[in-house]
């Protein structure tokens, strides 16, 4: 039962007007990006966590308002999904199967209101699994050596493509390119000077901040310019309908909501799959459990709104169990809280849990405190989240960058740095056409000095004997995991991706093919 | 051929790095590995990765037409100009001048953008300078 005192002291901490007014603005600002085409739960972290950091928040407060942003993201993205067909972010690509349906038989409203019960009860028993699964874990994690932290982290650049990784080649090019970036600046070990050729504003390393911003917000922009996105995402409001869904449909659809929020808070968990790997299996299954001869899943069945939405926003609390507990994020937004959580100087993991149980706990807390927010946000407020969708994007992408320069100026005061930030805007451009994904790049500048000083602790042990690497049960456990989650997407992944977008363009088919009638 | 001249400045970049690391003075503290082993090995597996890109290449990418290209370019050098402005004539005018660029590559009228970039500067320097107290750069005028 020293769970329930943990959180409750962390509803202790929780609990105050600043925490409540910035879970608030979290929430709000997180719907608004997830529904935003463009501006994923990632981008919308990234951005955010400088104007955080600048405003001199203390870490309680930037963990909740910035988490807040996160769950309320993975609310969001399903808004433009069911009005638009247009995913407001990845994961929620499989709403749009049945929900634009849904939308399209003038069930729109009906829709929002499900899908947004259905990510309220997903995340929240995901939320409880983070609680009751994270400090078993941590016990785990105190087993771990240096060797098992390096095999840990070298297992997280291998899994992080998921089973969905096209080109392996490319994922471990950008792992390495991340890596290459952090090991910039002065060796924490013996102080020598590596990679700065002299250079003074290179001496303290790159600020992974500066990175994150520019390969992520910068680059948007640069996307959004070539192709000329300048209207908006709607072209005009969106009749909603009724919002009070029917509640006999959740009745009816417990199983489904079981179902969809183990595999998603599963799937949150495990490395490699993350949150829109949790949506894709969760409808997956409801379609081969519920309508195998294909009969309502794709035409606008509810349960197919409730599945992955369901299963998506489980994924989310899932994914902070291996960030908190061993300070490996699993996806891209969670290395973008691992940021957060460093520039805090927070190392997750074991000492995180023992030292500083007010942040996590307070945390946890805080994260429920979001799900009751963002239910109460997005129901009867879901008619204003679809009226962003007007803003025009020639508008808001310009203001995305301008904040991004704020933030990145007001954390550095440095003109050298904000160009450097554009530098990685264009770098990040670049390799997004060439197929080359940002997240590895992302996580090697985040993980690349622990990676080399687990890699070095360890050999001062072994006293220079590479062996130890492969010293323990343990550490070769995770080497395997690492190696087959590299090499099994190499066969398997083309398959799973052409299955998840051949669902997604059906749906489209048969709109063009109902647009003819 | 995008791929193969992708992998081939992947190998010229490790090949750098390689150097680079090579020259990474010793310093007085000394450890088992020093400071040369772990760049060593991400040099490695950039190689390694740059030479598989070069020989296996994918599909080639949707690359934008030169016309497009050129806006990319100039977008980013907008966006340059603006850092290395931003400490001489200040914010609030670099902001109304970098914004309205943008928002009229994004399609606006020019006079739309002029003022989509005079109410983003004006906005953002009252609600995160004035409000919220973050120090933006100060220009000549004092703003």
């Amino acid at each position: 039962m020293e769970i329930f005192s943990n959180l409750a002291d962390g509803f202790a901490v929780a609990l105050t007007a600043q925490h409540l007014l910035l879970a608030l603005l979290g929430c709000f600002l997180g719907t608004l990006m997830g529904a935003l085409p463009g501006l994923g739960p990632a981008n919308g972290v990234a951005i955010l966590i400088p104007i955080a950091f600048t405003l001199g928040l203390g870490p309680v407060a930037s963990l909740i308002l910035l988490t807040s942003v996160y769950y309320g993201a993975m609310y969001g993205g399903r808004i433009s999904s069911i009005l638009l067909n247009i995913p407001g972010d990845e994961p929620a690509m499989m709403t749009c199967l049945d929900g634009h349906p849904m939308a399209l038989h003038g069930k729109a409203g009906e829709a929002l209101a499900i899908s947004g019960i259905a990510s309220f009860i997903g995340s929240f028993f995901a939320t409880w699994g983070l609680v009751l699964i994270a400090p078993q874990l941590v016990k785990v994690a105190l087993l771990f050596g240096p060797a098992e932290y390096f095999a840990l982290f070298t297992m997280a650049f291998a899994t992080l493509g998921g089973v969905t990784a096209s080109n392996q080649a490319k994922s471990a090019f950008a792992a390495a390119l991340g890596l290459g970036i952090a090991m910039i600046g002065s060796d924490s070990q013996t102080g020598s000077e590596r990679f700065t050729f002299g250079h003074i504003h290179l001496y303290d390393g790159i600020d992974f901040l500066i990175a994150i911003v520019g390969l992520f917000a910068i680059s948007e922009v640069l996307i959004f310019i070539e192709h000329h996105q300048g209207g908006a995402a709607a072209k005009s409001s969106a009749k909603i309908g009724k919002l009070i869904p029917d509640f006999c449909i959740f009745k009816r659809s417990i199983g489904t909501l079981v179902r969809s929020t183990i595999i998603g808070f599963l799937s949150g968990v495990l490395p490699g799959a993350g949150a829109s790997l949790g949506s894709f299996l969760s409808y997956s299954v409801e379609k081969n459990t519920l309508d195998r001869e294909n009969k309502t899943f794709g035409k606008g069945d509810p349960r197919g709104v409730i599945a992955p939405e369901c299963g998506n926003n489980a994924a989310a609390g899932g994914a902070l169990v291996p960030m908190l507990s061993l300070g490996v994020p699993g996806s891209g937004t969670t290395a973008v809280l691992l940021a957060v959580l460093l520039q805090l100087n927070i190392t997750p993991g074991p000492l995180l849990f023992r030292n500083n149980p007010d942040i996590v706990w307070g945390l946890i807390a805080a994260l429920f405190i979001a799900n009751f927010m963002l239910l109460a946000l997005n129901l009867p407020m879901v008619g204003l989240f679809t009226r962003v969708l007007l803003i025009p994007t020639r508008i808001l992408m310009p203001v995305v960058a301008m904040i991004s320069f704020v933030g990145i100026y007001g954390l550095t005061g440095s003109t050298f740095d904000v160009m450097l930030m554009v530098g990685f805007g264009f770098g990040g451009w670049l390799l997004r056409k060439l197929g080359v994904p940002l997240v590895p790049v992302i996580l090697g500048i985040l993980l690349g000095n622990e990676m080399e000083v687990n890699l070095r602790r360890a050999l001062q042990i072994s006293d220079g004997d590479w062996s130890i690497m492969v010293g323990s049960p343990l550490a070769i456990g995770i080497w395997a995991i690492a190696i087959a989650g590299f090499v099994l997407p190499i066969f398997f992944g083309k398959k799973v991706k052409n299955q998840m977008h051949a669902d997604h363009s059906e749906v489209e088919m048969e709109e063009v093919i109902e647009g003819g009638d | 051929m995008s791929d193969r001249i992708f992998g081939f400045f992947g190998l010229a970049l490790s090949a750098f790095y390689f150097w680079a690391t090579s020259i990474i003075p010793d310093s007085f503290m000394i450890d088992v590995v020093g400071p040369r082993a772990f760049p060593y090995i991400v040099g490695t597996v950039l190689a390694i990765c740059a030479l598989y890109i070069l020989l296996r290449p994918d599909a080639e990418p949707d690359w934008p037409n030169l016309m497009n290209f050129i806006e990319i370019v100039f977008a980013t050098a907008v966006m340059f100009l603006y850092a290395w402005t931003l400490s001489k004539v200040g914010f609030v005018i670099a902001t109304v001048f970098a914004t309205s660029y943008l928002t009229w590559r994004l399609g606006s009228k020019p006079l739309g953008s002029l003022i989509t970039g005079i109410a983003t500067s004006a906005g953002i320097y009252v609600v995160f300078h004035l409000i919220l107290g973050l120090s933006l750069a100060k220009g000549p005028l004092g703003f």
